[in-house]
């Protein structure tokens, strides 16, 4: 039986089969596509879901996003958290 | 027209041949002949139209689209043309190797529907004897494949007493996500009305049983809830408007605002084999009969909801009323809406099991006769 994915620093997110990020080119815009599903990604979002390659944890993520943008690791930890965590939840990533 | 779009997701609705005749089918009574589909290379055409003018699901659909031999190459030119493909089936035309073809040619995700959460009532519902069992296998065999799964189910009166077990099937069977539908009246499902109806206890249940269903199963499976409106106070926006996010392509290559919409007799339908889709979209009639505001009556057009609900539902105001102009009766400020809720109640206290299944035939038959109104 499945069971509910909780999002720490040590997970390891990805896209599972069947999850496709995709330019829109028509709308220049970022989408998820999902089953039934379509969720357009702003800034901040992309720049998280595009990090989720099944390889970095979440406290790399974390690490590299506050190195890129210079902001303070525990408010991007916050937010990325509460992302991919609203994600699984959602069915449409994998940790 | 600068603020309309192109739609996002359209609905290929690839031929009405289906080995099923669930009563309440979204198929039109008038079934499309296999002679009148669209051909491989029509569908390809559109499929590429479609991804130029933006759209970015397909949802491959029916009858029953594995009834198609070329679905293959279809959802293969979807794919190429970096459309999702999803894929809307009955489960019971699949074999393990014919899905193993569609994953390789690119498919996305598929739905299967279930009729019941048990053979006996399964089978009797879709009238198609074992294809419960083929179900139960075909489940196994996606989610072997790797792809996602969503259950399709369809709730009436007949079988929402299983409600909790069809939950319990999809959540065993690994289904990611689960649709439970009320049957909509209109066409097929209006004709067997009498049939299915639940009672308005019989909804309330429903509704606690899957409000519960996902808090519990919360981040494990997603649960769409689609209600009936026989019983609202508020029409739902239909399509998200009539012509606003949704196209339909029929078998035969009509153009339809959304899946009943041929039930509204008084309007015609543009065919792809004719026209540009986007052509279609923007400057059809029947596209633009009931597109936005301007069209609606009173109390709609003064009413604070009209960008909200979109005026509800034309197929059911054209069902109840016979003119898909007028107000939406499952809306309370309709003059008919005591009058349908009054009939709904009656309809669900009927002793009516027999089903008047969807074959050519009985559809034939059918949309001879005007279904009754409400005035």
């Amino acid at each position: 039986m499945a069971e509910r994915i909780t999002i720490t620093e040590k997970s390891v997110p990805g896209l599972p089969v069947g999850v496709k990020l995709r330019f829109d080119k028509q709308r220049d815009q970022w989408v998820i596509l999902a089953p039934e599903r379509l969720f357009v990604l702003d800034t901040i979002a992309l720049e998280i879901v595009k990090r989720c390659d099944g390889a970095a944890s979440v406290g790399e993520i974390v690490d590299d996003l506050a190195a890129t943008f210079a902001a303070p690791r525990d408010v991007i930890l916050k937010d990325v958290g509460a992302l991919l965590q609203d994600l699984a939840d959602k069915r449409i990533l994998a940790a | 027209m600068s603020d309309l779009g192109f739609p996002l997701a359209i609905l290929a609705e690839l031929t009405h041949r289906c080995p099923l005749q669930c009563p309440y089918c979204s198929n039109p009574l008038a079934l499309e002949a296999a002679s009148a589909e669209l051909t491989t290379a029509q569908w390809r055409a559109v499929i590429e139209e479609a991804a130029d003018l933006g759209v970015l699901q397909i949802h491959f659909s029916g009858g029953e689209p594995t009834a198609r031999r070329d679905l293959e190459e279809l959802v293969a030119a979807a794919s190429a043309a970096g459309i999702y493909t999803n894929l809307i089936t009955a489960g019971v035309l699949l074999s393990r190797d014919r899905l193993q073809a569609l994953v390789k040619a690119g498919l996305d995700h598929v739905q299967l529907s279930f009729q019941d959460s048990e053979a006996a009532g399964c089978d009797r519902i879709g009238g198609y004897q074992g294809g419960f069992a083929k179900k139960l296998e075909c489940a196994r065999w996606v989610k072997d494949s790797g792809l996602p799964l969503t259950l399709n189910m369809v709730v009436h009166r007949q079988n929402l007493a299983h409600l909790e077990d069809l939950l319990t099937l999809a959540e065993d069977l690994g289904a990611q996500r689960v649709e439970i539908a009320h049957v909509q009246y209109y066409g097929w499902a209006y004709l067997n009305r009498a049939a299915l109806m639940p009672s308005r206890a019989q909804l309330e249940d429903a509704t606690a049983v899957v409000e519960a269903a996902r808090e519990r199963l919360k981040g494990i499976m997603v649960i769409d809830y689609v209600v009936p409106d026989y019983y609202a106070r508020r029409p739902k926006s239909c399509m998200g408007g009539w012509g606003r996010q949704f196209l339909n392509i029929s078998p035969a290559g009509k153009v339809l605002p959304c899946h009943a919409a041929e039930s509204i007799t008084s309007l015609t339908f543009d065919r792809v084999t004719e026209r540009g889709l986007r052509d279609i979209w923007e400057n059809s009639e029947a596209f633009k009969a009931y597109r936005g505001t301007a069209w609606m009556p009173e109390p709609c057009r003064s009413c604070e909801r009209k960008e909200i609900d979109w005026g509800g539902c034309r197929c059911q105001a054209f069902a109840l009323t016979g003119e898909a102009g007028t107000v939406d009766p499952a809306c309370a400020k309709s003059p008919l809406h005591a009058e349908m809720q009054a009939l709904a109640t009656a309809e669900s206290g009927k002793d009516v099991q027999d089903f008047t299944y969807r074959t050519r035939k009985a559809g034939e038959a059918a949309a001879q006769k005007v279904p009754e109104t409400l005035v």
